[in-house]
């Protein structure tokens, strides 16, 4: 018996010993070694990231008088002349108030919560057949056209990295944290109680 | 195309046997002449329906490729014809069809994914999973649903790099080479984009399962948990999301809390044993379980590490839910319990009363599935059904119902509970809920009416 216990115990050590040393190969530095750093100046040229504080806006100025003539050349054929949309293109402009009534228009200036998203969706995406190739200027100015056929911004203002982030849209206060389950018996507790929070508003 | 001219011309006759043979002869040596095409002296075979003269559009090699193609099925479809008749004949067998490099499907399975709605321009818009003809748990890769918004970027993979950058300590970037060598892990999960069955919110049913719920597929997916990347650039202590972009004409982006980016977050380079197809993001995506299809970013190129949602176009403005007091649920990532009957379902006929199999799939990305119940009177009276197993926490779950119809109307539904308690809802309720303006996170419960005829519609 003494002699089985023994064996017990030394094979019981050897597993700690053997995980220990396992543990020192690869658990106890987390960092594999992979990857090359990425200079300063490579992050600079990839990252297009843009922040609702106006973080990550370029250099570079637009009004809605030059975003005319962009918007005419790059955005009409779809968006339509006045960004009344088509089967091509969403509705741009207009909506404003709609969003509680029966025929609710999602707009960029009835829907979109926050300027600087603007920017960043036309400097990602747009125009559909060639992304990317409008530049910081081209960029400030359509948007300042979208934001000025809302109704948002006047004419002569000039978009840039300092006043785009201190447009207050419209819907900027029209969003709520997702409140799901709303619906569904798990939820009877707290999600209908919500519910009903959010019908009365 | 091969296999009509083939019945056309010889019809199903012991004459077929050997003529097939020399259709496949024919075949081949076609495909191996296109190989040929640009050596000096060799003529490729004149054949009216891949005559190069009539291609003079295309450029040589898409040509030659396609005349391979051509020949390769023409090849398929003799051997079809010619098995046909040789199963049984007593004038001996063919052999049947060559070696594959890579395999192809039957040319009698035309199951295809069909287009939700067109884009607004070539390569944008949807395609929609054939669920009512699969089985199992797994979508094939390559009924695997699309939603893209700037077409399908070709990406080699030998010059794809990966930037991870932001509130780290070391930005860093990642050649896929490097990626693999991090340890692996592989999982079966689904995937499903939030716009999927949206128009029943407005109560415009779609007909068939494909059509109201195809934009579902599941996948076993292998790769590199994002966390591992996130540890190796060492994420700094004020970091609280992540936005991931991909590769696509795009750029298309979203933002992770960095709480779900360090948990089960994937990311990607197999899909179902083999690399990821290029329309689901090769040579890497995001796979973001339970989480709606949009933030699963595909083709990933940079991953920026921030202390706030960059708040792009689809989190702030799109993927929303709009309530009827126009106010929006912000950042609705988990997709709910859904269930839905996919055989015998929309669009189908039964031949008549007697024995048949219900079934369907089930799912939901916020706890692993504990139930599903089916109906068969629209609600009245539920059964459980059996649950394929195993029942894996975000992946899709196979039920099964034998059912012995009797001929009567009936109305076919299924519902789903999760382990969470949360009980998939009817439609009435889910509009009570959220109102008709909605477009996104419907999970409400399907129902099929079937007819004395056999018929199945919408309910």
């Amino acid at each position: 018996m003494p002699r089985k216990m023994f064996r017990k115990i030394f094979l019981v050590a050897l597993c700690f010993v053997v995980c220990g040393a396992l543990h020192a190969q690869t658990g106890s530095d987390k960092q594999a070694g992979l990857g090359r750093p990425a200079s300063a100046e490579e992050v600079k040229q990839r990252d297009v990231t843009t922040l609702p504080n106006g973080a990550g806006l370029p250099d570079g100025k637009g009004t809605a008088a030059q975003g005319e003539t962009v918007y005419r050349d790059k955005c009409a054929a779809c968006h339509g002349p006045n960004g009344e949309g088509s089967p091509q293109g969403t509705q741009l402009v207009g909506g404003v108030g709609s969003l509680a009534s029966d025929n609710p228009v999602r707009t960029v200036g009835s829907y979109w919560p926050y300027a600087t998203s603007v920017w960043d969706y036309i400097h990602r995406a747009m125009p559909l057949n060639q992304p990317g190739s409008l530049s910081a200027d081209d960029t400030y100015a359509v948007t300042a056209f979208l934001l000025n056929r809302n109704k948002i911004i006047e004419a002569s203002e000039v978009m840039d990295k300092e006043s785009l982030p201190k447009v207050r849209m419209p819907n900027r206060d029209g969003f709520i944290p997702d409140a799901r389950p709303d619906v569904g018996k798990g939820s009877l507790s707290t999600g209908n109680g919500k519910n009903k929070k959010s019908q009365a508003r | 195309m091969g296999a009509a001219i083939f019945r056309k011309q010889l019809g199903f006759n012991k004459a077929l046997c050997s003529a097939s043979t020399t259709a496949i002869r024919y075949a081949l040596r076609v495909g191996y002449d296109t190989r040929m095409e640009s050596q000096p002296g060799v003529q490729p075979m004149k054949d009216k329906s891949i005559d190069p003269a009539k291609d003079n559009h295309s450029r040589t090699d898409s040509r030659g490729r396609r005349r391979f193609l051509a020949a390769t099925t023409a090849a398929m479809a003799a051997t079809v014809a010619g098995g046909l008749t040789d199963l049984w004949g007593d004038e001996g067998r063919e052999p049947g069809s060559p070696l594959r490099p890579y395999g192809e499907r039957s040319p009698f399975e035309k199951v295809a994914r069909r287009n939700s709605r067109s884009g607004q321009m070539s390569g944008t818009g949807s395609s929609l999973t054939p669920l009512e003809s699969l089985y199992g748990i797994i979508t094939p890769s390559a009924l695997h649903y699309e939603r893209h918004h700037s077409g399908v970027p070709i990406i080699d993979p030998e010059k794809h790099e990966l930037l991870l950058h932001g509130l780290v300590e070391k930005p860093l970037v990642f050649k896929m080479e490097e990626i693999k060598r991090f340890p692996s892990v592989s999982h079966i999960y689904f995937l499903e984009c939030s716009g999927s069955g949206a128009g029943e919110y407005q109560g415009e049913p779609a007909p068939t399962p494909q059509q109201t719920a195809g934009l579902f597929s599941c996948s076993e997916w292998t790769g590199v948990p994002l966390s591992a990347l996130l540890r190796e650039a060492g994420v700094k202590p004020s970091a609280k999301w992540v936005l991931a972009e991909g590769g696509d004409a795009s750029r298309n982006a979203r933002s992770i809390p960095l709480e779900k980016a360090m948990d089960d977050v994937i990311v990607a380079y197999g899909q179902n044993g083999e690399a990821v197809r290029p329309e689901q993001g090769y040579p890497i995506r995001l796979i973001v379980p339970g989480w709606e299809g949009n933030i699963n970013t595909k083709w990933l190129q940079r991953l920026h590490v921030l202390d706030q949602p960059s708040m792009t176009r689809d989190e702030a403005a799109d993927y929303d839910d709009l309530l009827a007091n126009g106010k929006s649920y912000r950042f609705s990532f988990v997709m709910e319990a859904k269930s839905i009957v996919t055989r015998p379902a929309g669009g189908q006929h039964l031949a008549g009363p007697g024995v048949y199999e219900i079934t369907g799939l089930a799912w939901s990305g916020r706890a692993r599935v504990a139930t599903v119940e089916v109906s068969t009177d629209g609600g009245k009276n539920w059964r459980k059904a059996e649950l394929q197993q195993p029942v894996l926490k975000n992946a899709a779950v196979r039920f099964r119902m034998p059912w012995n119809w009797d001929g009567n109307e009936a109305v076919i539904g299924s519902r789903c509970t999760d382990e969470s308690g949360y009980v998939q809802p009817t439609h009435e309720q889910l509009v009570a809920a959220r109102g008709t303006h909605a477009r996104f996170h419907y999970n409400g419960i399907k129902w099929w009416r079937l007819q004395k005829s056999g018929e199945l519609t919408n309910a």
